[in-house]
Formats: C-alpha cells, structure tokens, sequence
C-alpha cells in the first residue's frame, strides 16, 4: 500500500438523526503521522463523526476511508487499525487493571506472552503500575481515563481517535494526558481528537477543523486560522488618561491604522501588522514623554477564531450569546474581543 | 518512562476481512472468562445456583413432600428432579438480566468497536452461565441426598442429568436473552422474565402430578418443555433410563433454539 494513503479520508459525510443533521457534508483528510483536532462547542456533531469513522454509526451519505479501508464495506479492516478512547471509560469495572489490559489483548489474538510484557509497559508508561492489581472500581477518573487510552493502545494500532480526552479531567492530569498524546505521536501514531477546549487544540494539534452544527466551518494549522481572522495587537495602559489622544496619534502614525481607544481604563489597543513595531511604538511614546503603566502584546487566541468563524463561542450552543458584540469594552476580559470586529 | 518495544501494527499490511471461526471460539471463551471473573468478584450474583438450591430443595420437600406424596421420602425422586429444572430456569433468568446490565456497560462501546466476531460479547456469557447452571444442578442433587434421596440411576443417571440439565439451561436461557436484547432496562427485562419463567416452571409436572389440573392447564403443561425436561431428568436420575421424553424434550429444546438464538443473535447485532 502506498505510503501517501491518508490515515482518514471522509468525502461528503452526513449523519441525519431524525430532522437533525448531526454531521453535514464534512469532508476531512488526516495525513499519516499528524495529530488532527476536530474542535467545536458541545453537540457540534464531532462526537458523531468520530463514531461514523469507527465504524459504530452508519453512513448516511459519502464515504469515508481509514489507511485507504472503506469504513462501510469493510469494518472488520478498519477495527483492527484503530484505538478509541472515547469520552467516558470502557474498562471492566469487575476486573483489575492488568487483567483489563489482558482481555482486550487476548480478545485480539495478542499471545498471552506479549500481552502481559506490552500491558505491563503501558501501566508504568501510564503511572498506573501501583494499582495495577486493584480493581477499577477504586480508580479515580484520571486513572480510568489513562488505563482506558491504554486498553486502545495494546495492539499498537496505527490510529488512535480520543474523543474528548481531558473533559473532566483536573488540570494536572490533563497536562499528563496531553503528554502522553505527544508520545504517542513520537511514536509514529496517528491521532484524530475531538475537543471543545481551544487550548488544548492550539497545543496538540497540527491541524484544526472547527466544526459548528455538523459542518466544517474552516481548517487549517492553529497560526493559519489566527492569521485567518486578526492580527496581533499591542495594548497600552497609560499613566494619564490626558495623553491618550497624543499617544493614539503617535501610534496612528507608526502603524498606520488608529487605534481602539478606551479612555475609562487609560487604554488603547493598537493593531500591529509585525510584531516588532510594537518597539518603534514604545520607544517613540518614551521620546514624547509620556508615560506608560502597562504593555501587552498579543496574538489572537483560537477563541476569538471560533467566535469570529461561529458567531458564538465554544460553550454556548446557538449563535445568541455574540459575546463581544457590545461597544461597552470597558473591562479587561471583553476589550480582546474588539480585535475580531 | 518506558517506551514500548512492540512496533506498531502495519496499515498496510494484509488484514483479514472478517472473523475467522476459529477467532470467534477463541474470542467467545475469552469473554466466558471475563464473565467468570465477575462471577467471582460478586458472588452475591450467584446466590441464585448456590444458597437458593438449598433453601428451595429443603423448603419444598419439606412443605409438599407430605400432601402430594404422603411422606417427604416418597416425594424426593420426583421433586429433585423437578427442582433441578426450577434452579435451572432461574438461572437463566438471571443470563438475560445480566446481559442487559452488561450491554449498559462502558466496557461494552469497547467490544464494539474491537475486531471480533459481533456474537462473542453475547456467546461469552452464554458459554460462562453453564457453569452456574452446573453448580445448581449438583447442588440440588447434593442437598436431596443430605435430606434422604436416594437416586436409583446411580452415579451414571445423576451425571447424566446433570449433563443434560445444563444443555437444557442453556437452550432455555435463548428465552431470556432475547428478552435481554431487546429490553430497555435490566428492571423490565427482569419483569418480563419472570412473567414467562413462572408459567414455563410451575405449570408443568415439576412439583406436582398434572393429572389434578384443570383441563386447560393440563393441556398446556403437557406440551410445556419444561414438563419433557423434567420427566427426561427424572428417568435419568430414578432409573438411569433414557427415555422417549428425552427425545422430546430434545425436541422442544432444539425448538426454542430454533426460534430465539436467530432472534437473540439479530437484535444483538443491531445494539453491537
């Protein structure tokens, strides 16, 4: 087989339920080797794709291909190239730890040998070897959710879905399970995630496809889609609200653009078309005397791409809630929104 | 941290297109000992094939032995026997209800999306079940003996009905599991079991002769499998006997399986 074969290519999927179109006309390549992030709010329809992909949904229209195995015509194919973890632990809740990882190697014809070595390693891989004779029932949510990812990965499949991997998980273990996504990539894995949580995309995935309502509203690196919808800005706390508007002309002048001005805070944001003239713009309000209290430069974050491509944010699920919609921006929390108008 | 030294699974490797048979048994047994070790780890689940044969054999020796049989010693050959066929069918109640639970479970999203045979998460309890349907049976017999049952088929006819008890468990125990594949919920399948297990036990020659019966019931508990399977344990046990109920009893049998391993199997499927 050829080796520039995708991992997962869908072209045109559609999952209706009833008159809810769940999944509408997604189309997606994930090449081998990369760690694609499928980010939308709750009830987007990522959940759905992902069980489409994994053969547990039937496809209601378009086709959709794992290492080049049609998912429809050949599910037995695709099982047996594939690890899913999804959003709430599979894991025998009668059974420990080790004879988890047993069964589901056992059930796939790993030999008892290999099983027990390749088990024994994912359980201090995942910092569960201390209770790896305990029974699940006195795991904590962290410790199920690893020694679920670790049940997809006892036969070393190439291709490893999480869905949602760190929703509910305390930040601590959420930067372990982030880590050991890395590894896996390391090792040659193939991830497709599905998260709500922008960070987590931004920091994982090399490529990002924002779902909304079941379809595919943009895709693209995480610097494609900040550049797609804003630049970095510069945001300036004077000393004296009086100097703000000979800063403003300052500024005007340099960047060549005026900038949002919010005299209540002493604040104006300037837009930068490079980063570094946030430094022509510092040294130049110096040379004019005027004085600054605090300097913050800033990239668009992936949130206000999601609002900018949605109309809402992630954790709201209609388009009502257009957050920064308001010229009220008086407070810090909504004055980075302005970039996205 | 350790990486792991086993390499990945080839994509592009030849990977068979579907479950060989021999897959399937090897699977089905794995899932016949997942469901031993929970057996094991809540065994009030087998109160049911162990303290229950004991009180229900002390208790309806003791409570009919004398009305039907005249002496408690006088009824034992044909309540054992009868009683090996109740233990029996309420554990196979117990085989649908568990499946339900179990199709509840996370660890069940896992089994569907693994590469195995679609029938092995069903066929794996099945096969582990027998185990408890052994256990009641011996356990029925033991405690008739302790209490004066003295079985004239010897060694041989109480293996033997041993034997044919637990095949007739399992082939009873299609019933419930396609109750367990269709209910919505462990309570309903439950419900709706024991609504067919008390009919299917008790009308029948199990614990009383069917010549007293009303015509309708008699009608009904003579062509009741149940009724063979008992009969078919009785000349077993009694007389070492393999008698032309067996063959009915056989017959009726091969008949629910007919009917409900087809209908099991296919609304299983549409939940894996």
């Amino acid at each position: 087989m050829d080796e520039t074969i995708p991992a997962v290519r869908a072209e045109g999927l559609v999952k209706t339920f009833g008159e809810l179109r769940a999944v509408d006309r997604v189309d997606l390549e994930v090449r081998r080797g990369q760690v694609f992030g499928v980010l939308g709010p709750n009830g987007a329809g990522k959940t759905t794709m992902l069980k489409i992909l994994a053969t547990l949904l039937t496809i209601d229209e378009g086709r959709a291909e794992v290492f080049g195995h049609d998912v429809r015509r050949e599910p037995h194919v695709v099982r047996q190239l594939l690890g899913v973890t999804g959003q709430y632990a599979s894991v025998d809740e009668n059974l420990t730890a080790t004879e988890n990882l047993m069964l589901f190697a056992r059930l796939q014809a790993v030999d008892r040998q290999t099983a027990r070595r390749t088990a024994a390693t994912l359980l201090e891989q995942f910092d569960l070897s201390q209770a790896a004779n305990k029974p699940i029932s006195a795991f904590s949510g962290g410790m199920r959710r690893r020694l679920d990812l670790a049940a997809s990965l006892i036969t070393r499949p190439p291709l490893i879905f999480l869905d949602e991997p760190t929703t509910g998980l305390d930040p601590r273990t959420r930067g372990q399970m982030w880590e050991t996504i890395r590894e896996l990539v390391a090792n040659g894995c193939t991830v497709l995630l599905t998260t709500q949580y922008l960070d987590e995309a931004d920091q994982l995935a090399d490529r990002i496809a924002v779902i909304d309502h079941g379809r595919k509203v943009a895709e693209g690196t995480s610097d494609e889609l900040k550049s797609s919808i804003g630049r970095s800005t510069l945001t300036l706390n004077l000393v004296e609200r009086s100097e703000i508007p000979s800063a403003a002309e300052v500024a005007h002048r340099l960047v060549g653009e005026p900038p949002t001005l919010t005299p209540e805070a002493r604040r104006l944001t300037v837009p930068l078309q490079r980063s570094d003239q946030a430094v022509d713009v510092l040294v130049t309000l110096r040379d004019h005397g005027i004085a600054i209290e605090s300097v913050n430069v800033q990239k668009p974050s992936l949130d206000e791409v999601f609002l900018a491509l949605t109309g809402h944010d992630t954790h709201e699920d209609d388009a009502g809630g257009r957050a920064g919609d308001g010229a009220d921006s008086t407070t810090d929390s909504t004055s980075h929104l302005e970039i996205v108008r | 941290m350790t990486a792991l030294t086993t390499a990945l699974r080839d994509p592009s490797a030849t990977l068979p297109r579907r479950v060989s048979p021999r897959a399937t048994v090897s699977q089905t047994l794995t899932l016949a000992w997942r469901a031993t070790m929970k057996m094991r780890r809540n065994f009030e689940q087998m109160f049911d094939v162990t303290i229950q044969p004991l009180l229900f054999t002390a208790m309806f020796a003791g409570i009919f032995g004398g009305a039907i049989s005249g002496s408690v010693s006088d009824y034992l050959p044909i309540i054992i026997p009868g009683l090996v066929g109740q233990t029996v069918m309420t554990a196979c109640v117990a085989t649908g209800v568990q499946l339900r639970e179990d199709m509840d479970k996370g660890v069940f999203d896992r089994f569907k999306v693994l590469p195995i045979a679609r029938i092995a998460p069903l066929a794996g309890p099945m096969v582990a079940d027998m185990l408890r349907y052994l256990i009641a049976g011996t356990l029925t017999f033991l405690t008739g003996m302790v209490i004066g049952y003295r079985p004239g088929g010897g060694v041989f006819g109480v293996v033997a009905a041993i034997l044919f008890g637990v095949f007739a468990g399992w082939s009873l125990a299609w019933i419930f599991t396609w109750f367990g594949t269709i209910g919505r919920t462990a309570q309903g399948v439950q419900a709706t079991s024991l609504m067919i297990m008390f009919p299917l036990t008790f009308i029948s020659n199990a614990f009383v002769p069917t010549e007293t019966m009303p015509s309708w019931l008699r009608a009904f508990a003579e062509v009741n499998p149940v009724s063979h399977v008992i009969s078919a344990l009785r000349d077993l046990a009694n007389d070492g006997q393999v008698t032309a109920d067996l063959g009915w009893a056989v017959l009726g049998l091969a008949v629910i399986i007919a009917i409900f391993a087809p209908l099991s199997v296919r609304s299983f499927n549409r939940k894996m």
